[in-house]
Order: structure tokens, then C-alpha cells, then sequence
């Protein structure tokens, strides 16, 4: 009986761990061993990291030279940097748009919340590809938002908004606002009235309630909203590509062109695993940060 | 502190009913009722959480109903204690010298004389989740005295407490009541705690106040038939008035063949169908002599059920026609010489001055 209950649990147990190493840790070891291999011509345009020598020794050839080249190379520094730079912006946009929202929701009477959620995610109905691609019909020169201001003789001649950062942070905060709603609800829905209504009490008035009381008791839900949106948008290809300029040289793009137009696998694998190893450390920081707080 | 005329509606629901009542400086007045009496909307009203529909609450003379409550001078313990749960305690404590702008150095001073008056030196550094449920009692009280209130309101401050602990405190509330002089209002549903507690009380029903005065006056002379059940038990029987006068009253059981004897005047002339309310401690019991019958303030019955309670006995005694009442005795002797045992016909009796007569 004993023994029956335990292969259950670890049979369930055995399931998320199956997954995680078939689907997340499998394919990135082969990303990292491609990461360390050399370029070659051929299918697949990489050369084996373990090869038999003419004297008949198995060797492994690493192949240090792409992370130098990462490095050493500033154009991937900057790209790095300013992938980072756009998913910070970004989740910083989406906590003050986001707020707001998510604080309206939880304060909203119970029977119109749901109705505010679905309207929330209302937007994942429709193709993320197509929502974009409508981002450039409203941004275009001849779009929709120019013949407005053109119309109401706002401007004379169209403004720039397409290609322009402005577009780029339009679309990822348009697209993940989402991530940083529905984790900052659950956050503000849990908070008990009654501490407003002490803090009130004891002479704080709403604002500054607000400031003591709310803002303090939100910060892991701002914590995992700004992370939600965060991670996917360092690695975003989709929207720069679509709505960014030329100079928005993102990690996504570079590692796109690298993999697809050089053939250079082994360069867009080292991409690929320094991003990775760039977003793990701030999922760790906010792990840390949860524990602690639910200590 | 005056209330007039207060009238609060949820939707069509009407939860306090045209409400009047003085409280005076120093007083610890507890509002007593059940749940949905409307006692709770009431100390809220007086928080400034809820808008009288009508009717003005003064304070001092002055009307404070649009005042809002990070402006009254009134201050609140409420009943889930709301402490602030990522502030320490001595932060909690500070929250509204804080709010009020007060220098650091007299905000420090005021924390530690409110932590040693609730006794809690030592654990200033404390989360509220670190402490238990008696010490976050005493971090919400803490939190409420420091501003010095003119008034302090009191929702169910000791529901949350186990019983040994609830006595404790309730002692503890009442010294540091005195202690500072400030006017305590509290909320309770636990006759108990509000007889023992308050100087005065106001017993609510359906929004409106029953009975307002000492725990004395209300307990021994119920104005309703409500208040009488209420506030400990009664047994309560129907009448007619025979005769009434200032010397008392003499009532015709319409259910027995007996009469009811009472030593004051009778809120009814006679004639008038009234209830008659005699408290189980007020009568005696004992084993009838046979063939005894009822008679003026004596029932006869057999005792169908006998409850021990450790510090008394009840008798739950039924009487011809099938209802119950309830007698009470101390436990002056032991239990082995109890001499009435279930199935003993008994006569249950007591004196005119037990006997409250109530309107219809």
C-alpha cells in the first residue's frame, strides 16, 4: 500500500520534471552545444563538438570563439543593452498604465469585475500577428491616427510614428499590458478594505492611504507583472520587426538575422543562451524577493 | 456625544431606525444586540465610514455627520483588528501620531508609553503575523490610543479571543478605560461581556434601541418582553391584570391556575393582557408536598431535565400543558446530596419583587 501511494506521488511528481527536461532543458542543451560548436558549410551548417582524430582519439572541440565574439563585439553588447533598456521601459509603461486598471477592476462592484477581466483579455482572440499588423494601419503615414490629425488640421503634413520607438513601445505595451493586469488584480482584489478604512481612522487621507497601505501591499503583484511583461519583451522580435526602426537593433532581431540570413548557427545559439542566462538571474532575484516576502 | 434621530437604509432594509441617545464623557457604553441589530452601522456611522440618511450626530456640540474620519476625533478598534500586516508593531502603533505630522522624537515617546501601558515592550520589531491573537488585540488598542480620542469605538473587540483570555482583557479594557478617562463605545454581541464591562448599555433590535441603561437596570427591570430574553433568561408567561396600583400588581395566569403577585405598578391598567418575566435565579425549587397545587407566585411541575454547570444547577421543570420553564440554584451543596432528580414533582416559587411585568 505504502509503496503503491509513493510510486503515485512520485509518478506525479515525475510528470512536471518529464516535461521540463524533454521541453525546456533538452533543447537547450543542444542550443548550448551548437553555442560551442564551429560554423561550417553543410546541413547542419555546424560543425560536431566530438570528432575522431586522425590517430583514431576522441577529441572535443570547443569553440570558445562565438561568447568572445559576443563580448568583445560591441555591436551585441549594444543590442543587449538595448533590448534590456526596451523591456524595462516597457514594463515600467505597462505598472503605470496597468495600475490603474487593475486597481478600477479590484475596487469595481463584484458583479462587473468579471465583465472588466474578459475585457482585459478580450484582445488574445485575436491573432497577436493581426493586432500588430493593425498597429501599422493606425501608425502609417496614411493611417488612421495621421488623417485624424490631418483632418482636425493639427499637423499640416503627416508626423513619423511608424518606424519610430514610439511605435515600438506602443505595440509591446499594448500587447502585454495584459500580463501586468491580471497578476496586479489577483494582488489588489486579496487586500482587506478594512486596512483603508483604519488607515483612514488614524487620519490618512485617501492619497496617502493609498501611498502607505496599498502601495506597499502591491509591490509583489507589481513585481510579477513587471516580470511577466519583462522577460518576453527582451527577447520580442515580432513587434520591433514590424513597428521599430532600423536602429532598434533588439536581441530578437539580431538573433533572427544571424540564424536566418548569415546561416550562422553556432553565433545565434551563443545569442540565444546568453539571453537565457540574462533572464534567469532576474527570475531568481524576484524568487528571492517572493520567499522573503511570504516568510 | 449626542445621536439624534439617526436613520441609516441599505437598499429598502432600514438597519438603524431613527435612533436618539446620549452618551456621556468617560462613560464605557456598550450597544448590545444580535447580528443584523444594526449595532455595528451604527459605530460606523460614528467612525464616519457610513452617512446617516437622517438625523445629526454632534460631538461636543458640533455636528460631525460630514465630517470625514481622518478628520473626526474619534478613533476606531475594529473587529478583525485591521492591523497594517507589512508595518511592525511599533510602526503600526505610530501610523497616526505619523499621519498627523508629529515630530519624530514625540512619536517615539508616544509609542513607548502606549507599549508599556498594553504591555508589549519587547516586541516592537514584530511583524502582526508574529504575534498571537491576544498580542495584536493589544497592538489594535494600542493603535487606537495613541491619538488620544475624544471617543474610541470598540467592534466586538473581544470576539476574537478565547475564553480565559476574553475575562482577562475585559478586565484589562475597563482599568485602561479608567486609566485615561477617554469615552468608550463598544459594539458586542455577548450579553455577558456587556454587563460586566459597561457603565451603561443600549440594547438594539431591528435597528431600533430596546432598553438603554445600567446593566442593573436593564436586568432587572426589562422594559420588553425582547430585553427580558435578551439580556440573560426569562421565563415568560401570559396575564391579565386584576388589580394594579403603586403598591403592585396582582395577575391572572391565563394558562395556569395561578396568580402572579408584583410589588410595582404595572406598565398596564388593569384588565390589560400583559407578560410576566421571573428570571431562573429569582426562583427557588424545591419537592412539592403532595397534592401541593399552584398558587400567587408558585408554579408546580416535574422536573424533566437538570444541567450542571459546575458553579449552579438549572432545572428545566414542565408544567401542566407541556411548557418548560427554567429555575436555577447555586451549588451550595455536593453533588451527592442533591435531593431533586429528574421525574421529582417540585414547586417552583419566589417573591412579588421578581416577578416583571411587560406590556404586550
Amino acid at each position: 500500500m505504502t509503496v503503491r501511494l509513493l510510486s503515485g506521488r512520485a509518478l506525479i511528481l515525475a510528470l512536471p520534471f518529464a516535461w521540463l527536461g524533454l521541453f525546456f532543458l533538452a533543447p537547450f542543451l543542444i542550443v548550448a552545444k551548437i553555442a560551442l560548436s564551429e560554423s561550417a558549410l553543410g546541413v547542419p551548417p555546424y560543425a560536431p563538438l566530438l570528432r575522431w582524430t586522425d590517430e583514431g582519439v576522441l577529441t572535443i572541440v570547443l569553440n570558445l570563439g562565438n561568447l568572445a565574439t559576443l563580448v568583445s563585439d560591441s555591436f551585441y553588447l549594444q543590442a543587449y543593452l538595448r533590448s534590456l533598456q526596451v523591456a524595462a521601459i516597457s514594463g515600467l509603461l505597462c505598472v503605470l498604465l496597468g495600475y490603474p486598471m487593475a486597481y478600477a477592476i479590484a475596487r469595481a462592484p463584484a458583479n462587473r469585475r468579471t465583465l472588466l477581466l474578459i475585457l482585459v483579455v478580450l484582445p488574445f482572440w485575436t491573432s497577436f500577428l493581426l493586432r500588430v499588423m493593425a498597429w501599422i494601419g493606425l501608425l502609417a503615414d496614411t493611417g488612421v491616427v495621421n488623417a485624424l490629425l490631418l483632418g482636425l488640421g493639427v499637423v499640416s503634413q503627416p508626423i513619423a510614428l511608424l518606424y519610430t520607438d514610439f511605435a515600438l513601445y506602443a505595440g509591446i505595451v499594448y500587447c502585454y499590458l495584459p500580463f501586468m493586469v491580471l497578476p496586479l488584480y489577483a494582488n489588489l482584489a486579496k487586500l482587506d478594505p478594512v486596512l483603508l478604512e483604519a488607515a483612514a481612522d488614524l487620519g490618512a487621507r485617501p492619497w496617502r492611504a493609498f501611498l502607505t497601505i496599498t502601495l506597499p501591499l502591491s509591490v509583489p503583484g507589481i513585481i510579477a507583472g513587471f516580470m511577466l511583461v519583462f522577460i518576453p519583451a527582451v527577447g520580442e522580435f515580432v513587434i520591433p520587426e514590424l513597428l521599430g526602426g532600423p536602429e532598434a537593433q533588439l536581441i530578437g532581431r539580431v538573433l533572427w538575422t544571424e540564424f536566418f540570413q548569415n546561416r550562422d548557427w553556432p553565433m545565434a545559439s551563443a545569442l540565444a543562451v546568453v539571453l537565457l542566462l540574462l533572464l534567469v538571474l532576474p527570475i531568481a532575484w524576484f524568487q528571492h524577493v517572493q520567499g522573503r516576502a511570504s516568510r | 456625544m449626542r445621536i439624534l434621530n439617526v436613520t441609516k437604509r441599505f437598499g429598502t432594509t432600514v438597519a438603524v431606525d431613527d435612533v436618539s441617545l446620549d452618551i456621556y464623557r468617560g462613560e464605557l457604553f456598550a450597544l448590545l444586540g444580535g447580528s443584523g441589530s444594526g449595532k455595528t452601522t451604527l459605530l460606523r456611522m460614528l467612525a464616519g465610514f457610513e452617512r446617516p440618511d437622517s438625523g445629526r450626530i454632534l460631538l461636543d456640540g458640533q455636528d460631525v455627520a460630514d465630517v470625514p474620519p481622518y478628520e473626526r476625533p474619534v478613533n476606531m478598534m475594529f473587529q478583525s483588528y485591521a492591523l497594517f500586516p507589512h508595518l511592525t508593531v511599533e510602526q503600526n502603533v505610530a501610523f497616526g501620531p505619523k499621519m498627523d505630522g508629529l515630530p519624530r522624537a514625540e512619536i517615539r515617546d508616544r509609542v513607548a508609553a502606549m507599549l508599556e501601558l498594553v504591555r508589549l515592550q519587547g516586541l516592537e520589531k514584530r511583524k502582526p503575523h508574529e504575534l498571537s491573537g491576544g498580542q495584536r488585540q493589544r497592538v489594535a488598542l494600542a493603535r487606537s490610543l495613541i491619538k488620544q480620542p475624544k471617543l474610541l469605538l470598540l467592534d466586538e473587540p473581544l470576539g476574537a479571543l478565547d475564553k480565559n483570555l476574553r475575562e482577562q482583557t475585559q478586565f484589562e479594557l475597563v482599568t485602561i478605560q479608567e486609566k485615561l478617562g477617554i469615552t468608550f463605545i463598544m459594539v458586542t454581541h455577548d450579553q455577558e461581556e456587556a454587563m460586566t464591562m459597561a457603565t451603561r448599555l443600549a440594547v438594539m433590535n431591528h435597528g431600533y434601541l430596546a432598553q438603554v441603561g445600567t446593566p442593573a437596570e436593564v436586568y432587572e427591570y426589562p422594559q420588553s418582553r425582547f430585553v427580558a430574553e435578551f439580556l440573560g433568561t426569562a421565563n415568560v408567561f401570559e396575564g391579565l391584570i386584576r388589580t394594579a396600583g403603586a403598591t403592585g400588581a396582582l395577575i391572572e395566569s391565563t394558562e395556569f391556575d395561578a396568580y402572579f403577585e408584583s410589588d410595582t405598578d404595572p406598565p398596564k391598567p388593569q384588565g390589560a393582557r400583559v407578560f410576566v418575566a421571573v428570571r431562573p435565579e429569582k426562583m427557588r425549587i424545591r419537592r412539592a408536598e403532595a397534592g401541593e397545587m399552584a398558587g400567587t407566585n408558585r408554579l408546580v411541575g416535574t422536573v424533566r431535565d437538570i444541567a450542571y454547570y459546575g458553579d449552579f444547577f438549572m432545572f428545566v421543570v414542565e408544567l401542566p400543558g407541556g411548557r418548560s420553564i427554567r429555575v436555577s440554584r447555586p451549588n451550595l451543596a455536593r453533588l451527592t446530596e442533591l435531593p431533586i432528580t429528574w421525574d421529582d414533582r417540585v414547586a417552583v416559587e419566589w417573591e412579588p419583587f421578581a416577578t416583571v411585568v411587560l406590556p404586550e
